[in-house]
């Protein structure tokens, strides 16, 4: 339901807005415009999108998220220990984290979902510090390859849809660090 | 040369190479990657649909400059483009709505501009808070979400600003 209050709000907002500014005319030839312009986005990213879906596809049938899952275990036995102690647990959270690097959505969420289950037993429905720290860790996106933006880039011709990768791991770490830091600080001052 | 200019044909070659040394059906497992990035496709094209026919129509009336006009003293000194500023409210709410603004973004501003760039960076470098934490924290029956919340919200405030800094810091501001 939630979707829908936004859609309508965007939309009506457009036309009070509009009648009152004298755009109203604009507005409905602009709604045409974005209908056509969406198909039109859709179908010119089509093949970057579908071609990074297919080397994601080869990477995981070669095992490339299994390795990657093993680099993070240590990393992730350190910041949530508690958790890491379970065997099911920390696989499940390796697996979510390696599948969001790679930006396999699909994947990463039922992974993540089995971890915080997990970690939710005995919690009684509040929080514990390692859980709000998985759900950080989840809403901070970590994606080594942006496909469905860099697939915008070119359909809207770019010159180089790739060149925006440095920058976006750069903002992804200060994301996820600012994250990690803001619960742990959150964590002693939050007492109930 | 930038380096992703190496990167994705690298890329490309090391992940078919890897494969065929381990005896992977490279062919079958990219064409069965695609056959899923169709239906991806699928998936979110009714759902730009109607976003992008409502972001259209909310640029065309003026609304979303009195968004950003209102917002502008806060986002310069946070280092953020205001013409950004629609894309940083749905942003955490809908990840759709957020894609169709960032594309309208760089459709008018033109993908390899200033504004253009850092609302791609943006997209790439956040997620949809909001859904996400309901997802997570619904599935493993937490209702006491504790500090969750505004440490996330935290984190996609340094990533928004983040963003802009790191568009400036690799292609300046043109």
């Amino acid at each position: 339901m939630a979707m829908a209050w936004i859609w309508t709000g965007m939309v009506v907002v457009s036309v009070v807005y509009g009648l009152y500014a004298g755009t109203i005319g604009a507005v409905g030839s602009a709604a045409m415009e974005g209908a056509a312009s969406a198909v039109e986005l859709c179908l010119s990213m089509a093949g970057v999108i579908c071609l990074w879906n297919g080397v994601m596809a080869i990477m995981k049938a070669c095992g490339l998220t299994e390795g990657l899952s093993r680099l993070f275990r240590p990393i992730l036995s350190r910041l949530l220990p508690r958790a890491c102690r379970d065997k099911e647990t920390l696989s499940a959270l390796s697996g979510n984290v390696s599948a969001n690097l790679l930006g396999l959505g699909n994947a990463a969420t039922p992974l993540g979902i089995t971890a915080a289950r997990r970690m939710a037993q005995g919690c009684e429905g509040r929080a514990s510090d390692e859980l709000c720290l998985l759900v950080v860790l989840n809403t901070a996106s970590i994606q080594l390859l942006p496909t469905t933006v860099a697939g915008v880039r070119s359909a809207l011709g770019a010159e180089s849809a790739f060149d925006i990768l440095p920058a976006v791991w750069l903002a992804s770490v200060i994301s996820v660090a600012v994250g990690l830091l803001t619960a742990r600080l959150l964590s002693r001052l939050w007492r109930s | 040369m930038d380096f992703s200019a190496y990167l994705i044909p690298l890329l490309l070659a090391f992940v078919a190479i890897f494969g065929v040394s381990r005896q992977v059906d490279v062919y079958s497992a990219l064409s069965q990657g695609a056959e899923e990035g169709l239906r991806i496709l699928l998936r979110i094209l009714p759902a730009l649909v109607g976003l992008l026919t409502a972001v259209h129509m909310l640029r065309a009336s003026g609304a979303t400059e009195v968004l950003e006009t209102a917002l502008a003293p806060i986002l310069t000194r946070l280092g953020i483009p205001p013409e950004t500023a629609a894309l940083l409210v749905i942003r955490p709410v809908s990840g759709s709505g957020a894609l169709a603004i960032g594309s309208e973004l760089m459709a008018a501003h033109g993908p390899d501009s200033y504004i253009g760039r850092v609302a791609a960076v943006m997209l790439g470098s956040t997620e949809t808070t909001f859904y996400t934490i309901a997802v997570y924290f619904g599935s493993a029956g937490i209702r006491r979400t504790r500090y969750a919340i505004p440490a996330a919200l935290a984190a996609d405030l340094a990533g928004f600003m983040a963003a802009a800094f790191a568009v400036r810091l690799f292609f300046g501001v043109s």
